[in-house]
């Protein structure tokens, strides 16, 4: 399950601590929303940033005041149909101004690489499906290269076609009122 | 005309390139079909009975000769020398292969054409009044809006993966041609208190199995407030709009389960929550840019009256009856906007052969300011004609077989593809078009009949709105056999009503002459020649007609 940061290969796959399993006292793991809200004060006593998984229907909203605590956020796409998964991340990002790693697992195909960027995703584990035989950094790249320009502003933060235009529209406008 | 700008042209052209580098996977198989089809679909192609069909959106139903003879030119080389208007803006060729999509997505991004969104569960084509622009009612052009809707939802990264398909129309004229009652949103720009133009944003209506009328959610939000206030009711059913069963998820099921008082709470705290920096507002410079491409022609100034005009109607009856029921009123002194009726005697309604669409590009240019509309109702539209010219425009239709006298009348029928194409459906629709149009062969019978809209679907997808048909007519599958239901009382104006079913379905050949027998008793209720169809319903209820819809001839 190859894991991309930044279009990169990386390494820092979590292990998913089911609900109910006892919490361990050191390393590394990812804890679901209900789990992360029922023990936060022992998950936040630990000298550890803290990683949360969400499922489609949680309300990342219930991770406001901890997201200086919090250094992963995993989004499930149950189905790659599922759209739910780009509100959180457009949440998390411009509503919350959440700065760590924002991570899309469960069904990442290439096809839906570039919407997820664009929501604010820097990190995402592929489906195996979405790769075959092909280097999972190459279709990151291809995936997120068609489109020059935007419509929307989104978490990714790029410029609009709208607010180019006006750009390129107030030289024009100066040297009349000059 | 709105024109695309380096960017607009840009875009889908790299959608294009995007496309085709989707179909090669598919064709090569590394792509499943499973994992295509929502892909296929955001471009418009759908599999069919026979064969892929191919949906192009023409955005606020906005055409040129340039366009016209471009979509003429795709069905001569790419499909059978056809295409067919929906009720959605939108044209349809049915026969296309699925390895020629991308290079037609090249052919229509050359006259600023595109099919992106016209399908799938995404912000569909924006639909908007055929006769914006034109009309005296409408407080204001609602194309600018349209457009800048448009920009807005073309591969919006957050709602390109909704629960189900989204279809939004705006109008700004008081009597609603653009049906934004059944839309799942609805906009109509009316002033404020203030006098301030802006819109009522009404949610939640559909037809389908389970219709619905929108409902107002918000009475008046500002044009500046518009695009976040969308961006507000998009992501709430993004989020909350079910997803565990396709019949239930549209946003009609969401504001009907919530009850529209929840759901306009939810909307307004998002809305209130969203930061500076999420709102979504277009640059001043912007809205007045796209806005300028929407300036009214340079009309001449003219007589109300032309005597060209009127002395065609004296020497010529068919003319006559033409200019009765297919012109219609111009804000303009001197001139009028034509209804090009598709809906001839005995075809598929909303059909047009490449030789029609290079006859009416050929009208449009020469007499009709370049500017062609597609009306919800599967015709077209010249929204600025002069009065002077309007004889020569009729001769020209008329030899090219556009010129019907029907427009809103009861030949005039609305009508989805059916089981001739279509591999949803449960029964043929065009077949029972054709013979309910044949009750109006005598020009005399139908122009006694006066409005009448007659709407047909071949299954409970409802793509012919069989729910707002003053008639409506549904088929439905009893054990391999097509039956059809009929309806009565639905409209999809401003005083749009859902349509009730009447009772057990009626076969095939019993459709028309049971139609028939209804039109019979409404002209006998009717007091005067202006009580129409629907009005009586209104007046007397459905009882009289139930009886005679099941009377044995």
């Amino acid at each position: 399950m190859p894991l991309l940061r930044h279009g990169k290969l990386a390494d820092g796959v979590r292990l998913f601590l089911e609900d109910g399993s006892p919490l361990p006292a050191a390393g590394e793991f990812i804890v679901s929303a209900q789990r992360f809200a029922a023990e936060k004060d022992a998950l936040l006593a630990r000298n550890a940033p803290i990683a949360v998984r969400l499922g489609p229907s949680d309300d990342p909203m219930t991770l406001a005041d901890h997201l200086d605590r919090i250094s992963l956020i995993e989004v499930v796409f149950p189905k790659y149909t599922d759209g739910r998964g780009y509100s959180i991340a457009e949440l998390l990002r411009r509503r919350l101004g959440y700065r760590g790693e924002l991570r899309a697992v469960g069904q990442v195909l290439r096809d839906q690489l570039n919407l997820m960027v664009r929501t604010g995703f820097d990190a995402m584990i592929l489906d195996p499906a979405a790769l075959g035989e092909a280097d999972p950094e190459a279709i990151f790249q291809h995936a997120v290269g068609f489109f020059s320009d935007v419509y929307q502003a989104s978490a990714d933060g790029r410029e609009t076609a709208f607010a180019k235009r006006q750009k390129a529209n107030r030289p024009a406008k100066n040297e009349k009122v000059g | 005309m709105y024109r695309y700008d380096e960017f607009d042209e840009t875009m889908v052209r790299e959608r294009a390139r995007q496309f085709r580098d989707q179909v090669e996977r598919r064709l090569k198989g590394e792509l499943r079909e499973e994992n295509f089809k929502p892909l296929r679909l955001q471009n418009g192609v759908y599999l069919q009975l026979h064969a892929y069909m191919y949906r192009i959106a023409i955005p606020y139903g906005q055409l040129s000769a340039k366009k016209l003879r471009q979509l003429a030119m795709i069905a001569d080389t790419y499909d059978k020398g056809y295409g067919h208007f929906t009720t959605r803006q939108n044209i349809q060729f049915n026969w296309i292969r699925l390895k020629d999509v991308p290079d037609v997505l090249e052919h229509l991004a050359d006259v600023e054409m595109h099919s992106i969104q016209t399908s799938g569960n995404c912000i569909r084509n924006i639909t908007s009044d055929h006769l914006a622009g034109a009309n005296s009612d409408e407080i204001e052009d609602p194309r600018p809006w349209c457009e800048i809707i448009r920009q807005w939802s073309t591969f919006h990264p957050e709602f390109s993966h909704l629960p189900r398909k989204f279809k939004i129309a705006v109008t700004a004229a008081s009597h609603d041609r653009a049906a934004v009652r059944v839309h799942d949103i609805g906009l109509h720009m009316k002033r404020n208190g203030a006098g301030e133009i802006g819109f009522e944003v009404l949610v939640g209506g559909g037809l389908g199995r389970t219709p619905y009328l929108g409902v107002t959610i918000r009475d008046w939000v500002s044009k500046q407030d518009l695009l976040s206030y969308l961006e507000a009711n998009m992501r709430v059913y993004n989020r909350y709009g079910r997803r565990d069963n396709k019949y239930k998820a549209r946003i009609k099921i969401l504001v009907n389960e919530l009850g529209p008082d929840e759901y306009r709470r939810q909307v307004d705290v998002e809305f209130a929550n969203q930061n500076a920096w999420e709102k979504v507002i277009l640059p001043e410079d912007e809205v007045e840019r796209i806005t300028a491409y929407f300036a009214p022609p340079k009309f001449a100034s003219l007589p109300a009256r032309s005597d060209t005009f009127e002395k065609a109607k004296r020497l010529d009856h068919g003319f006559a009856r033409w200019v009765k029921n297919n012109i219609r009123e111009h804000k303009i002194a001197g001139y009028a906007s034509v209804h090009i009726s598709l809906k001839p005697q005995g075809a598929p309604p909303g059909d047009c052969t490449s030789a029609q669409m290079h006859a009416i590009a050929e009208i449009a240019e020469r007499y009709g300011m370049d500017d062609v509309r597609v009306a919800h109702e599967q015709d077209l539209v010249l929204a600025h004609v002069k009065l002077d010219d309007v004889p020569a425009v009729y001769a020209a239709m008329k030899a090219v077989g556009v010129a019907s006298s029907n427009a809103g009348l009861g030949s005039d029928l609305i009508c989805c593809p059916g089981l001739d194409y279509c591999n949803l459906s449960n029964a043929r629709s065009i077949s029972v078009a054709n013979e309910i149009q044949a009750i109006f062969a005598d020009p005399d019978y139908e122009d006694d009949v006066g409005v009448l809209h007659v709407n047909i679907s071949g299954c409970i997808n409802a793509c012919g709105h069989h729910h707002v048909g003053h008639i409506g007519v549904l088929g439905v599958d009893k054990k391999g056999e097509e039956f059809y239901q009929i309806l009565l009382g639905g409209r999809a104006d401003e005083k749009a009503a859902i349509a009730d079913i009447q009772g057990p379905g009626l076969r095939h050949e019993d459709v028309a002459p049971a139609i028939r027998r209804m039109i019979e008793a409404y002209l006998q209720l009717r007091t005067s020649k202006t009580e129409k169809f629907i009005d009586v319903i209104a007046r007397v209820g459905q009882a009289p007609f139930k009886e005679a819809l099941y009377a044995s001839a």
